[in-house]
């Protein structure tokens, strides 16, 4: 008997298991005591309420070394503590019997489709999921440039909407699975290239989202204390990339947002709030010590158009409304509609209903508002013509010269805002443009720079808007693949969409090559010296920010810089 | 002889993970997580939701039927269970990402007849926020996790959404009424 069987304390059973084992290769033996070791140091005598503790003992005596590729997903679970206990005894059962009998039928696994998703939110997850579930012999990969996954549910979702990150459990069960795997702070471009991925994976999958910016072009959207929303929202949900953002908040009591979007009312709402309310939410503590400091009382909401086209939704129009001792101010003229407006809402149900909760706010404000006060106001029919520079500050924004718009049928039956010549100032210090996310290209990908999008029919990605070939192998979901629109649940439909088109080219074109999938990836990656973070190393990163939140009275305190995020993972 | 005593252990495994809590494993079971003395054959589900099944079993249930692209599957639900939790835990393949928290649309079902969507109790506000944006929207949709099982319901025929769509790159959005 191999001396790491004996050194494992194991049950006698499972030495008489091994030993009776037909499985050739002694690896089981060595993946099996990796995760029984694991599990004797787990469930020492000496620790007999390791399930219950709130703060588990740490687990780090394993000296096992790590199991190899897709057993380390199991293995990994194995150590983790705060797993529900079903799960983790599910999971070291499956590590149990997956590792003996797939090393059984190793010839096969070399034969299963290997696939990679390249992003790790909605989109990446429910493409995933989706694969997993079509294809019995899939690998999943799915990586992401941070070092956390979830995408925006992580970064985009406003800190006052919990419900909505719950979808953050459906995906963890994914990540979950015996054949998928979460590979963090790997990018796609500088770690690893698109053709190196395409070479090692039978079907990639890009779905990264959209992390830049739609521009302006204007004077002076350079000026500091001018802002994209992105980064902003970034900023206060302890994204790494922009912890550093520090928006100056305390030489102002005026903002400016332009558009009228959800992501516009998100950064409005967190300006307006309470910081008390504020500090039991999972928002990140730089942002919450920067607006408890805040001057800004003002905050404007500007559309080029009229009420009847604000991109808001429903839910987050009642909400702002909603806010303690908040003036709202919407001008009466500004609700007239015309018959184009008319037949506009005829069968659009959100449109009427936004416009209704807007008519409604209008004629329900109260009648003073006192001094100190929180106001909103929606603008609309401005379209920003320049940003003005401060005469004091020099390069600093000091308010924003609008032009006044009257619509305007086009060709297509669409109402566009046409300038006036008639023009309006506001003073403010702070300007956050939220006029919409763009996607990002990278070297060797067919890229629409017009729509902002990867040219692709259904999902299956082609050499160019114009109907070029379709690329092998290469498809796309997401907000890279229909730009930057929906919600999190459209993300479903999409990427059923996408997995159908990948199912059906697998029929058509069996897969016969052999490509070397995750141990291929995690072979690249250790050449290259990358220290890429798993989903037990996110789940510390989890666990940290909980427990450190916890204190607080949050959900979670967010580690918002590479160097925390990166250290709790060497753990 | 090997596969059978696999696929008896895998079975007392997995009837084991409904046990809770969690106690020290016993040296002489093979799976140190599954204590021999708590096994208990008349619970079968896997991470059941409620304890109580046993008293259950004595409450009427009411049929709900769905209808998909795939066929149609017929579901029992206890009166006052939420409908949402009955689905999933009959593997019907609708989601409830929000988990019930009125903050998705992913739970979007079409009542088939409108005699029946009328006994339905009316949506709040909350609830129609989320239909508006909800895939496939009818006359007749409604947010299936805010809906408990009541007697009337008995014979309630539902429809998924179609799942496959054009994504076309301008934008498909969802025709609402």
């Amino acid at each position: 008997m191999p001396s790491y069987i004996s050194k494992c304390a194991g049950p006698p059973p499972l030495v008489f298991f091994s030993s009776a084992s037909i499985v050739p290769s002694f690896l089981p033996f060595r993946f099996s005591c990796n995760t029984l070791c694991c599990w004797c140091h787990s469930f020492r005598p000496s620790l007999p309420s390791v399930s219950t503790s709130p703060t588990p003992p740490p687990l780090s005596k394993c000296a096992a070394p790590p199991p190899l590729s897709d057993s380390s997903s199991a293995a990994d679970h194995v150590v983790q503590r705060h797993h529900r206990r079903s799960t983790l005894s599910l999971h070291s059962a499956m590590s149990i019997f997956g590792g003996m009998i797939a090393r059984k039928f190793s010839s096969a696994t070399t034969r299963s489709l290997h696939v990679c998703v390249v992003g790790s939110g909605p989109a990446g997850f429910y493409t995933a999921e989706k694969m997993l579930k079509a294809h019995k012999g899939a690998e999943v990969d799915i990586i992401d440039r941070l070092p956390t996954p979830f995408g925006l549910v992580r970064s985009g979702v406003a800190p006052d909407h919990p419900e909505t990150k719950i979808v953050i459990n459906q995906f963890s069960r994914v990540a979950h699975n015996e054949r998928c795997s979460f590979f963090g702070n790997v990018t796609l471009g500088s770690s690893i290239s698109l053709s190196e991925l395409r070479q090692i994976y039978h079907v990639v999958v890009l779905a990264y989202g959209a992390e830049s910016d739609r521009v302006l072009g204007i004077p002076g959207e350079e000026l500091k204390g001018v802002h994209s929303a992105r980064e902003f929202v970034w900023w206060y949900n302890g994204h790494p990339d922009f912890s550093n953002l520090t928006p100056d908040l305390k030489s102002t009591d005026t903002a400016i947002v332009l558009g009228q979007g959800n992501v516009a009312l998100d950064v409005a709402r967190i300006l307006l709030r309470s910081p008390k309310e504020l500090s039991t939410t999972d928002i990140a503590n730089h942002a919450l010590t920067a607006l408890s400091e805040s001057s800004i009382r003002k905050v404007y909401l500007v559309g080029r158009r009229g009420p009847v086209q604000a991109a808001c939704t429903a839910k987050e129009l009642r909400e702002i409304l909603a806010i303690k001792d908040l003036y709202v101010n919407i001008k009466e003229a500004d609700l007239v509609k015309t018959s184009s407006d008319e037949e506009e809402m005829k069968n659009n149900r959100i449109r009427k209903r936004v416009f209704e909760l807007l008519s409604k706010a209008s004629t329900s404000r109260s009648p003073s508002q006192s001094s100190g006060q929180r106001e909103l106001h929606f603008t609309f029919f401005r379209k920003p013509d320049k940003f003005l520079e401060s005469y004091d500050k020099s390069g600093y924004v000091d308010g924003v010269h609008f032009e006044k718009t009257t619509l305007k049928e086009n060709d297509s039956g669409n109402q566009i805002a046409i300038g006036t010549g008639e023009y309006e100032d506001i003073k403010c210090g702070l300007v956050l443009k939220s006029i919409g996310y763009k996607s990002i290209p990278i070297d060797g990908l067919p890229f629409d720079q017009s729509k902002g999008v990867v040219p692709n029919i259904k999902g299956r990605v082609i050499s160019s808007s114009n109907g070029g070939e379709n690329e092998d192998g290469l498809y796309v979901c997401g907000w890279l693949k229909r730009g930057p629109t929906g919600i999190i649940a459209t993300n479903l439909y999409d990427a059923e969409e996408t997995v159908a088109s990948i199912s059906e080219d697998i029929e058509k074109k069996e897969v016969t090559s052999q490509k070397a999938g995750r141990e291929g990836l995690v072979h690249l990656l250790e050449n290259k010296k990358i220290k890429f973070v798993t989903f037990g190393d996110w789940e510390k990163i989890d666990f940290e920010e909980k427990k450190v939140g916890s204190l607080k009275g949050k959900p979670r305190e967010k580690l918002a810089t590479w160097n925390d995020l990166l250290e709790v993972t060497t753990k | 002889m090997f596969i059978s005593k696999l696929w008896r252990l895998g079975a007392q495994a997995s009837k084991g993970l409904s046990k809770a809590p969690l106690t020290i494993p016993s040296r002489r079971s093979f799976f140190p997580i599954v204590q021999n003395d708590s096994l208990d054959a008349s619970s079968r589900k896997l991470f059941s939701t409620t304890n109580s099944q046993e008293e259950n079993e004595d409450k009427q249930k009411i049929s709900v039927t769905f209808f998909d692209k795939d066929g149609e599957q017929e579901i029992k639900v206890l009166i006052g269970m939420s409908m949402l939790e009955a689905t999933h835990e009959n593997d019907i393949e609708l989601k409830g990402a929000c988990e019930g928290s009125l903050a998705c649309s992913t739970c979007h079902v079409i009542v088939m007849d409108v005699e029946q969507y009328n006994k339905l109790e009316d949506p709040t506000d909350e609830e129609n926020d989320m239909l508006d944006l909800a895939f496939g929207l009818t006359e007749t949709s409604r947010l299936w996790c805010q809906v408990i099982a009541k007697p009337e319901l008995d014979g309630l025929r539902l429809a998924l959404p179609a799942a496959t769509r054009n994504f076309a790159v301008d934008g498909y959005k969802p025709k609402p009424h």
